[in-house]
């Protein structure tokens, strides 16, 4: 993030700024001050730094979260919770890595992507996904287990 | 291995003893409420791994489709929302330990003493649809929450999760100790978990199998695992 600041590529919001309203672009956009309202970039990345304190909505490409969010984040392809940020809102996305020490509380939702956009991140080794079974059908576990 | 199975009608039969009794015998037993920890008070140490009967058995129950909402009320861990969401999960994450620990909930008691604001937490955390949840980890938050609040917390989430939804639940036995240290549980596998030390948490209370079961009265059914490292695992059927 630090590299984006200094090139000066993407558009910044600097940490002594505070914005009101709606925020919306077609380019990068790293927030490192105030906004309250919603973040619309649609197709674009949006990095949330460290002194970056959002009240909004994001829409984006691309969510990176260093600092403090409360608000829902839909990112078409991928949401980066970095070990410092603090997100207090619904996430839904095709990818998300979250840091040993972010914090997290809320609702996440991965969305299958579409076609020609990202690939998922492989699942876990887990067991064999047998027919699908209610869990209120679940009679096994209701079961007594000879010892 | 321990298990036990019981009719809602047998346990209906049983009377509240935890919350009339337990609390004063808690705190003869480890001398006082505690102190919870704060956000500052984040504890190092050696990660543990722990192998799950009762985990195992959580996992194989809701592996069986996709697109179930899983609910995990412990601290934030990367490893069970890469987990859950692998199995095709909806996951929510909401730390209720620490939301607990939130100093703006502490109002006098009327004693000269304080406790915890159960109605403003209760506003500002947990605020779910009626049988919104499939699944839902607890861990083993019941014996570290601030009084007042676990049988509220037990309660709301009854009302949260659906019919026949399943709860994974840990309890220490009494030969835990007083300083048995709190740990962020990371899943590593279907059958393993990772202890992590994680926040000062001090152990509050410690459930015996009828406080337990009395804890959870409201539900369908409740089953013990045993493990060797005085912890009991649970699973909870809505």
């Amino acid at each position: 993030m630090r590299d984006s600041l200094r090139s000066g590529e993407v558009a910044t919001i600097g940490k002594s700024v505070v914005v009101k309203g709606e925020l919306s672009g077609s380019e990068d956009l790293v927030v490192d001050g105030e906004v309250e309202g919603s973040i619309a970039l649609r197709g674009q990345s949006l990095t949330i730094g460290p002194n970056g304190r959002v009240r909004a909505n994001i829409e984006a490409r691309n969510v990176i979260v260093h600092g403090r969010v409360d608000g829902d984040i839909h990112a078409t392809d991928r949401v980066e919770l970095r070990k410092s940020a603090s997100l207090s809102g619904d996430i839904s996305t095709a990818r998300i890595s979250i840091e040993d020490g972010a914090f997290f509380k809320g609702t996440i939702d991965i969305q299958k992507p579409e076609p020609g956009t990202a690939k998922m991140e492989p699942r876990p080794q887990t067991t064999a996904v047998a027919a699908a079974v209610p869990v209120s059908a679940q009679g096994s576990l209701l079961e007594p287990k000879k010892v | 291995m321990y298990h036990q199975d019981r009719s809602i009608a047998a346990r209906a039969a049983l009377p509240i003893q935890w919350c009339a009794v337990a609390p004063s015998f808690f705190s003869k037993f480890f001398g006082g409420a505690g102190r919870q920890g704060t956000d500052d008070e984040v504890v190092s140490g050696e990660k543990i791994s722990r192998r799950s009967t009762g985990f195992n058995e959580y996992i194989r129950a809701i592996s069986r489709e996709e697109g179930l909402k899983v609910l995990d009320l412990g601290s934030t861990s990367p490893a069970n929302i890469t987990f859950m969401t692998g199995l095709g999960h909806k996951f929510h994450q909401e730390d209720v330990l620490r939301s607990a620990t939130d100093k703006a909930l502490v109002i006098p008691n009327g004693d000269g003493g304080t406790t915890i604001d159960v109605h403003r937490y209760f506003d500002e955390n947990l605020d779910f649809e009626r049988e919104d949840f499939d699944a839902v980890m607890f861990w083993d938050l019941a014996d570290f929450l601030p009084e007042p609040l676990v049988k509220p917390l037990i309660e709301r989430i009854h009302v949260a999760m659906k019919p026949g939804g399943i709860m994974f639940a840990l309890f220490h036995t009494k030969d835990a100790g007083s300083d048995a240290p709190f740990y962020r549980y990371n899943i590593a596998s279907k059958d393993t978990l990772e202890l992590q030390p994680a926040r000062a948490y001090r152990l509050q209370r410690i459930f015996n199998n009828r406080h337990v079961e009395n804890l959870f009265r409201d539900y369908a059914s409740i089953k013990f695992f045993l493990g060797r490292d005085n912890i009991r695992e649970v699973l909870v059927i809505r």
